[in-house]
């Protein structure tokens, strides 16, 4: 299937014990996580309130490109649709807090039900949200490969991102402000720092989630369906299945990556649903390296800041940045984690 | 002898070629049928049919007794089914192990685990370290796959097949492009392989085939044109004069 060229893992000569370079990719996870602690406690210290809601950024992204490598990097499912689940996490915090806010009960049958400032029900409300949507594209879409999923998911898209636009109840193409951001048990959100624990708090648990699933039955059946699926089908399991599992999973996370988005903004609109966006979750993982574990993170860490010190230089940015991914894509082996660690090992 | 599988009057069309034309065959407990014709007498078709990975135009596909026409290629698997690809579907960026414990998840139906390694659960590796042993691998368990050798990969095929336990095999052209030297090595392997699940073996070597099948038939033009043991098969005149020719 065409659509295994992005996703997966480039062999390693050495098999599973193989190189030092290894050793590099775990001590460069580890520095990143180190930066990503360090540089917003810096930054308290300092008081560079702007540096924390960059980093805050950079980590929402990364969490969403963590979903969609679930996807991509182990299901080989290029979805050019992965802002609609973004979208829809951001449209469920919106949504529930626009309610809240305003107090217009969101629905008064079969109980009352106000709406939500609650970070905790949010966030059930984006996943469970999300992941429903992911599972019926799915559906509808996973029977093609190659270019053609590309376009469904494209155009799956294009629907959610208009329909944002025409939903006038919920401010339309303006989008809906949230004045105060939505509370967490026991913690300050408005409190720049605390917030952005919660945001690498949930991107923790996606790299842990993938690290596991990629090793567990699932990940290496789904692995192997992206590189051979008659076989998978002549073991008895169907790749379908599989993949179904993987798009819902991944649309769930990405889902969740949207509501911290919002509530980072206070603001949500339909370009969260875009297709820009939708493509820039796939070069963050790109960018950082397909396959890799961290790629989403570096991916996502680089794009901010290039977004930040060449957006402040020129509009044109994007050009700048354009050049640097067809360069990494060219001559990296595997984005710029395979540039620093050498080549992926094959998943044990 | 009871029989493991069978066809009924199997028939496949690709628009105006006739590629399985009425096939009936049996396998029965404990021998290797060989299956033999010229290029595209529609061997690998056939096999497919009974895989499932094609459906006939007309005609079933029984399995212990159950008729599995309907059923897809998952399922015929889970029911029993082994097959090997004339073409290796492998998973080339994994380790040969990870191969065969994709062979072992799906005979213990697992796939629906998120957190434990596959590699940690003792039982799904024992049982895909056992097949790795029996085909000869296992020192080369934590090798890429692409970096195997043409005949390596045959074998890890045969080792994935025999993870999942099967009630038949279906083999095609396991000898493919082995050589006689490797073809003579599988020999034993297969025999030996009989005993646990009888094979339907689609392969071009003739010494191999004369050597190994209980019972041959012979297709040709998509028609079983004979069935029988290896001696009436090399006596029987239509036989020699459509695709022995002088070889037997
Ligand atoms: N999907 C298909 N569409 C059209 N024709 C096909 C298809 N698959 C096979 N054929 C044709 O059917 C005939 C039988 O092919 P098949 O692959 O079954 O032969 P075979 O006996 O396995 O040959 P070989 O010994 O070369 O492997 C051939 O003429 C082939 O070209
Ligand atoms: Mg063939």
């Amino acid at each position: 299937m065409s659509t295994g060229q992005i996703g997966g893992q480039p062999p390693n000569p050495r098999g599973i014990f193989g190189p030092k370079k290894q050793g590099r990719e775990a001590l460069l996870n580890a520095l990143v996580l180190l930066g990503l602690v360090i540089v917003p406690l810096w930054a308290v210290m300092a008081d560079e309130p702007f540096t924390i809601t960059l980093v805050t950024r950079a980590v929402i992204f990364a969490l969403a490109a963590v979903g969609l490598n679930i996807a991509l990097g182990l299901g080989g499912l290029v979805s050019l649709g992965h802002a609609v689940f973004f979208g829809i996490g951001g449209y469920a915090m919106g949504i529930l807090a626009w309610h809240a806010q305003n107090y217009v009960p969101l629905f008064e049958w079969p109980v009352l039900f106000e709406g939500t400032k609650s970070m905790p029900v949010i966030w059930a409300v984006a996943v469970l949200a999300s992941a429903l949507a992911a599972f019926c594209i799915g559906l509808l879409s996973l029977r093609t490969s190659g270019v053609y999923f590309i376009m469904i998911t494209l155009a799956f898209g294009q629907m959610f991102y208009y329909f944002a636009i025409s939903w006038a109840r919920y401010g339309g193409e303006d989008g809906m402000s949230i004045y105060v951001r939505n509370g967490f048990p026991g913690l300050n959100t408005l409190d720049p720092i605390q917030f952005y624990g919660l945001c690498l708090a949930a991107l923790l648990l996606g790299l842990l989630l993938h690290a596991r699933l990629r090793r567990a039955p699932f990940g290496l059946a789904l692995n192997a369906a992206r590189q051979a699926p008659e076989r998978v089908r002549a073991v008895g399991l169907d790749p379908l299945r599989l993949r179904l599992l993987a798009f819902t999973l991944s649309g769930a996370i990405t889902g969740l990556a949207g509501a911290l988005f919002a509530d980072l903004n206070r603001f949500v609109s339909p370009t969260m649903f875009s297709w820009q966006l939708s493509g820039e979750f796939i070069v963050f993982i790109i960018l950082g390296g397909t396959a890799r574990l961290f790629g989403p993170v570096v991916g996502a860490v680089l794009f901010v800041l290039m977004e930040h010190w060449l957006g402040a230089l020129t509009e044109y940015w994007h050009i700048g940045f354009g050049a640097l991914l067809l360069l990494i894509v060219l001559f990296g082996q595997g984005g710029v984690i395979g540039l620093i660690a050498g080549k992926a090992r094959a998943h044990d | 002898m009871t029989e493991i599988l069978s066809t009924r009057g199997l028939c496949k069309a690709f628009g105006a070629l006739t590629a399985t034309d009425d096939v009936s065959l049996t396998l029965r407990a404990g021998e290797i049928h060989a299956l033999i014709g010229p290029n595209g007498a529609g061997k690998s078709t056939l096999i497919a049919q009974i895989g499932g990975a094609l459906s006939p135009d007309r005609g079933q596909v029984f399995l212990d007794g159950e008729d599995v026409t309907a059923l897809p290629v998952p399922a015929r698997a889970r029911k029993g089914l082994a097959r090997t690809f004339q073409i290796s579907q492998l998973a080339q960026q994994d380790t040969v192990l990870q191969n065969v414990l994709l062979a072992a998840i799906g005979a213990a139906r697992q796939p629906w685990r998120f957190w434990r390694p596959a590699l940690s659960d003792a039982a799904l590796r024992g049982r895909a370290e056992a097949a790795l042993t029996r085909v000869g691998l296992e020192d080369h368990a934590a090798t890429v796959t692409a970096e195997l050798s043409h005949g390596q990969r045959r074998l890890l095929e045969i080792a994935v097949a025999l993870t999942l336990s099967p009630k038949a095999f279906l083999m095609d052209e396991p000898m493919a492009g082995l050589g006689a030297e490797g073809a003579a090595r599988l020999v034993p392997l297969l025999r030996d392989l009989k005993a646990e699940a009888p094979i339907l073996l689609v392969e071009h070597d003739m010494d191999a085939v004369f050597a190994l099948a209980d019972r041959i038939s012979v297709l040709v033009s998509g028609r079983v044109i004979a069935t029988g043991t290896a001696d009436e098969i090399r006596r029987n005149a239509a036989v020699r004069a459509a695709y022995l020719g002088d070889a037997a």
